[in-house]
């Protein structure tokens, strides 16, 4: 369950930034989990849902940009993207590639701020 | 007195690791490691692969040789691993994450407080046992070790690439029991060159000793390679299969 630290962290960061831009609640929050993250979405929502209790992120949708796993081919000389994550080879020519380009991120995007004043 | 307009939503772009604290921890760790000329080692694997033992006579050849060596390992609970490996006579410390399932940098930072790193060659960490949570976490080791028991059975690195694909080296152990569990070695190799394509593998016992002395040279190599007296270390950042697989710096963010 190392969903909860990741939800602390992520709440953390937002709540950081969230201050820095004024008396503001986190309306929305967005972020980018590669396929090869080790992050179970359904656990991070629930770890969000656990982490985000008494901070600025209340009420904040929980937004998840999953990024599929994408490996440079060095003899098509072209980056494709990984049908699964058992197999890094190139999908096209069949060649093992263990040059990935994408799919790693465990990224805070961006969050959607509201004002709390004069509400 | 107010109306009840609706407040406009504010974008805010942030693109952040959300563990950037810990990368940023993990990264001056290993700058300063380096620069000592100590190589450290992350040993990851599930519960039951058999890391401590290997980890015992790793230390135990090691101290046998003179080579000035330290170890910390995490569990969740009890100082039984830090006992069992002080039995090779090299300073072992205990970190009991108390319930976490995996190691962050600043917990290893904090327990190699007093010791003499500049002294040291080798620093190894033995990881709490777990395949899934560990891998996001960098703790600021030059060599990630994904270890794998022949007991296991050979399709683990199917179910869990991530951590086999963060990992700079295998190790399957206890090939002493291969033939008694009918391990099927063509097809575990095949397995870990799928999901890490060219990562070495090494077949080990810390029973019979097999294995050990190819280990042992491995990690004399590794530390051959280190950038001596140099605070940064190129080719991290540079994405794409670098040497070091966990740090590969696939995503571009601005404030890093």
């Amino acid at each position: 369950m190392h969903e909860l630290s990741i939800a602390t962290k992520v709440t953390a960061l937002a709540t950081q930034h969230a201050a820095e831009h004024g008396d503001c609640r986190v309306a929305a929050v967005t972020l980018r989990i590669g396929q090869l993250s080790c992050v179970h979405e359904d656990a991070l929502r629930s770890a969000f849902d656990i982490a985000r209790e008494g901070t600025p992120l209340a009420a904040a949708d929980l937004r998840i940009v999953a990024v599929p796993v994408r490996v440079w081919c060095p003899h098509c000389l072209a980056e494709r993207e990984l049908p699964g994550i058992q197999r890094f080879a190139c999908p096209d020519c069949g060649r093992p590639t263990g040059d990935i380009r994408a799919g790693c991120e465990l990224d805070l995007e961006s969050l959607e701020l509201v004002e709390t004043a004069d509400t | 007195m107010s109306h009840p307009v609706a407040p406009t939503p504010r974008i805010l772009e942030v693109r952040t690791k959300i563990l950037k604290a810990n990368d940023e921890t993990a990264r001056a760790m290993r700058a300063r490691f380096e620069s000592l000329g100590l190589l450290v080692v992350n040993l990851v694997s599930s519960p039951g692969t058999g890391k401590t033992s290997f980890l015992l006579e790793t230390l135990r050849r090691l101290a046998a040789r003179n080579v000035p060596v330290a170890a910390v390992v995490g569990d969740l609970e009890t100082d039984n691993d830090a006992r069992r490996l002080a039995a090779s006579g090299v300073p072992v410390r205990q970190i009991m994450t108390h319930g976490l399932c995996h190691l962050e940098a600043d917990m290893v930072e904090a327990h190699l407080a007093g010791w003499d790193l500049a002294g040291l060659h080798y620093l190894f960490v033995e990881n709490v046992g777990n395949l899934v949570c560990p891998t996001s976490w960098d703790l600021g080791e030059s060599v990630r070790v994904a270890l794998l028991s022949v007991t296991e059975g050979e399709d683990k690195p199917l179910k869990y690439p991530g951590l086999f694909n963060t990992a700079d080296i295998a190790v399957i152990t206890k090939i002493d029991l291969a033939a008694a569990c009918e391990f099927d070695r063509d097809r575990a190799l095949e397995n870990i060159a799928a999901v890490r394509p060219g990562m070495r593998v090494l077949e080990t016992s810390a029973k019979t000793g097999a294995g050990i002395d190819d280990w042992l040279a491995f990690l004399t190599d590794r530390r051959q390679t280190l950038p001596r007296a140099c605070d940064t270390s190129p080719g991290r950042e540079s994405g794409g299969a670098v040497v070091l697989g966990h740090d590969r710096g696939t995503t571009t963010t601005p404030d890093d």
